[in-house]
């Protein structure tokens, strides 16, 4: 026997489990058109890698994510690609989507298919890749990628795996039919998926209420180690966190996952969409729904291809439109109402509730808080559900998120229990949406100012460079100017020195002349040293001629002795000097005849 | 007498200055670079850099608000805005200053390519640096970039550039609070 902890809190709201459970799964039929969104899991919507008009084969790849988080897209059935179109999606806000719509053609031909039949071979990588090429996404219904999922980190062994067969959910039979007929797959699913992280313990969680699922696990797991934990039936023991505690005793940390306390929980569905993607090679393109609720005739489950309207299966239920009151798709305590019946079921879709006003009433209005803290009380997560509604409406975020806002599950057991009929799931939505935005403007604004103040700095730097390069420039200008009058400066400097020279030796030459000057005139009364630099040259000229004649004669003398040509030039030469000499006599003689009758006149004075 | 008295005085001064002499070291070693609180009302405002304020740009304004200026003239900020700046500054919220324009939904500049004659003017308008586009090619706007400031649709003379609120999608939408009931005694018969 499996030892089993409890978590506190939790609600026992009716379970109306028995009205889809009487039927064995039926399948759903091949309805006129198949839509098929392009976003049915966690992470980036899937790109279309088909055209309008193509025809596509059963299993076929349609989209695929090609960056970021994501599973491909692959068509239900053999057809061809009617249009791309945006459709209404399941989806809270009943906005619409992105999807391809898919006309079948009725021979639902399968693509080639590549079963493995023995996965050991492999290695875990290429079966990792298989469950992501087969579009596996956590069908619990948050559709989460399951290959992601199946890659804790690193320093994270996961030491038990947890096949989450709990389904505590009122009116939802998905889980336990898929396990009462498809148990071996189901097994064996949860085996490859075992294989993959090599956990030390496996085990199996199914509520006390679905006995004939828990026999035929039992049955399937025979022969393994894989336990089967019966569990009491309690709202909401099929939330991870609770089912993790409820088998292991152990607490996810605030704000962590399983994987960090080395635990790992994966739904039913999932685990049997991994058996097909490995075992047969086949994609997810079908899933069982439960279809239930009084405004339906025959409520049971269905195997539904993925695309199939959700109008398409109530009529294969038995609609009675005039019972319809609200169309819920989910379980009474987290589902959503939806506005149209005319959307798709996708990969999370586990349950449609067809219900009439007696059933499902519209929720009464609401009261104000009366502080019972039943909501308290009933909390599987122990946290103050009337502060965090005072805190939301009151649009006080911060505090609420003080309080753990965000281990908040949604589970709605609050909600389930206030006798003031206070929507406080819708609130605690309202309340992690609007500081969903809020970081996420904070995050844009930050990255605005970011920008901004890069930008500012590259101006600034732009400004400066612009400044230096002027700067630079202006320098750069001025040295050449500076140059440029240096050189002038320096031509002008050096013609003023070559003038200031001139003008000194001008001035030196006009002192010599006067001192000349003023020597001739202290000279002039004496007429005889007036007339002495005559005398005085011509007897300079007179040596001179006598020197020369005397060299022209020893010339003449040697040329005749040695009977030279040149004899007579030189004999014309000598008497050329002999006259020069004798005239220079007669003028030195001249000069000093004038020169004694100037003395003598000046001596008569 | 004047001994008791002398040894108040002394101790007073000791007092006096062992303390001046503490609160002097503190002020030069936890000194204090700038006013940490228009960094704190900085981070608060939404940083599109438009200017509604009547100041160029967020951090001015935000300084300016440090310095007393009303907290109320930042349109794109909201009531989220004022109540924020009004929780940390500790001054009554008011409502936004209609001078400097309302409130409105988040809006992108989006160019109508095929009329854009690139002149850059936008370019340089835009603050955040949200424009692509070189001279005489065309510009267009990296909308994930974008604040919405307005400020390019002004400068371009061809007046190709649409400001464009952002419809809410499958993947913006939020939920929505309940919605309050009127009457709430009625309980339409529910829970009886």
């Amino acid at each position: 026997m499996t030892q089993l902890w409890d978590f506190s809190g939790g609600v026992h709201p009716s379970e109306n489990k028995q009205q889809s459970t009487s039927r064995p799964i039926r399948q759903a039929g091949m309805p006129e058109h198949l839509v098929l969104p392009l976003q049915q899991h966690i992470g980036e919507p899937a790109e279309v890698m088909v055209q309008v008009g193509e025809r596509v084969l059963k299993g076929q790849k349609i989209a695929d994510v090609t960056t970021g988080m994501g599973v491909p897209v692959h068509a239900s059935t053999s057809g061809v690609i009617e249009a791309i179109e945006l459709r209404p999606v399941p989806h809270p806000s009943g906005m619409s989507d992105w999807c391809v719509v898919l006309k079948p053609d009725g021979e639902d031909q399968w693509c080639h298919l590549e079963p493995i039949s023995d996965y050991h071979k492999l290695d875990r990588e290429t079966v990792l890749t298989l469950i992501r090429e087969a579009g596996i996404a956590g069908m619990g219904g948050a559709g989460f990628p399951t290959d992601i999922k199946l890659r804790p980190p690193r320093d994270r062994k996961v030491e038990t795996l947890i096949l989450n067969g709990a389904e505590c959910e009122p009116y939802i039979t998905a889980d336990d039919m898929t396990m009462r007929k498809h148990a071996t797959e189901v097994v064996n699913g949860l085996k490859v998926m075992a294989w993959i992280l090599r956990p030390s313990r496996c085990v199996v969680g199914i509520e006390d209420n679905k006995p004939e699922a828990i026999a035929a696990m039992r049955e399937a797991v025979q022969g393994t180690q894989i336990e089967i934990a019966v569990i009491p039936t309690k709202y909401p023991s099929g939330g991870e966190k609770q089912l993790v505690q409820i088998l292991t005793g152990l607490e996810v940390p605030s704000g962590g996952i399983p994987a960090d306390i080395g635990v790992m929980c994966q739904n039913v569905g999932t685990a049997m969409a991994v058996s097909r993607a490995i075992f047969e090679g086949k994609p997810l393109i079908s899933r069982i729904v439960t279809v239930t609720g009084k405004a339906v005739r025959e409520p049971g489950n269905f195997e539904i291809l993925v695309g199939t309207p959700v109008s398409y299966l109530l009529e294969s239920g038995g609609l009675q439109e005039d019972q319809l009151n609200r169309l819920v798709l989910g379980g009474p305590m987290m589902g959503y109402t939806l506005t149209t019946d005319a959307i798709p079921l996708v990969k999370t879709s586990n349950c449609i509730i067809a219900a009439t006003a007696d059933e499902l009433p519209a929720p009464p209005p609401e009261q104000p808080c009366i502080r019972c803290s039943q909501c308290a009380e009933a909390c599987p997560m122990e946290l103050l559900p009337q502060q965090l509604f005072w805190y939301s409406k009151a649009s006080e975020f911060e505090k609420a998120e003080h309080l753990n806002l965000f281990d908040c599950i949604e589970c709605g057991a609050c909600s389930y229990v206030c006798p003031s009929s206070i929507p406080l799931v819708q609130y605690y939505r309202y309340a992690k949406d609007e500081i969903r935005k809020q970081r996420a403007e904070q995050l844009k604004s930050d990255h605005a100012r970011e920008r901004f103040e890069a930008r500012q700095a590259r101006l600034e730097r732009e400004q400066q460079e612009k400044e230096l390069r002027r700067k630079e420039r202006a320098k750069a200008a001025a040295e050449a100017q500076a140059q440029k009058q240096a050189e002038a400066e320096q031509s002008v400097a050096e013609g003023e020195a070559t003038d200031e020279r001139a003008a000194k030796a001008a001035l030196v030459q006009q002192a010599l002349e006067r001192k000349k000057a003023k020597a001739a005139q202290a000279a002039e009364p004496a007429p005889a040293a007036v007339e002495q630099p005559d005398i005085e040259t011509l007897e300079k000229q007179l040596m001179q001629a006598e020197t020369k004649l005397s060299t022209m004669q020893g010339m003449l003398d040697e040329a005749r002795a040695q009977q030279a040509d040149n004899v007579e030039k030189l004999e014309r030469a000598v008497a050329k000097n002999h006259d020069r000499v004798e005239r220079a006599r007669e003028a030195l003689a001249e000069a000093r005849g004038q020169m004694a009758n100037n003395t003598s006149d000046a001596s008569s004075e | 007498m004047w001994t008791s008295f002398l040894i108040a005085v002394v101790v007073l001064l000791a007092l006096a200055l062992v303390f001046g002499g503490l609160l002097g070291f503190a002020s030069e070693r936890f000194k204090v670079e700038g006013n940490p609180l228009v960094e704190q009302i900085d981070a608060l405002l939404p940083q599109t850099q438009c200017g509604q304020c009547g100041f160029p740009g967020c951090r001015p304004y935000a300084e300016a608000i440090a310095n007393g200026e009303a907290i109320n003239k930042c349109p794109p900020g909201g009531e989220t805005t004022i109540k924020a700046l009004a929780d940390l500054l500790d001054v009554e919220p008011q409502p936004l200053d209609a001078e400097h324009g309302v409130a409105q939904a988040k809006r992108v500049a989006v160019i109508r390519e095929d009329e854009c004659i690139g002149c850059t003017k936008c370019i340089q308008a835009c603050p955040v640096d949200a424009i692509l586009g070189s001279a005489k090619h065309m510009h267009t706007v990296i909308e994930s970039e974008c604040t919405g400031c307005d400020l390019c649709v002004e400068p371009c003379p061809v007046d190709c550039i649409d400001m464009v609120t952002i419809e809410p999608d499958i993947r913006s939408w939020t939920w929505s609070p309940p919605e309050p009931e009127i009457i709430v005694t009625d309980r339409q018969g529910a829970r009886a």
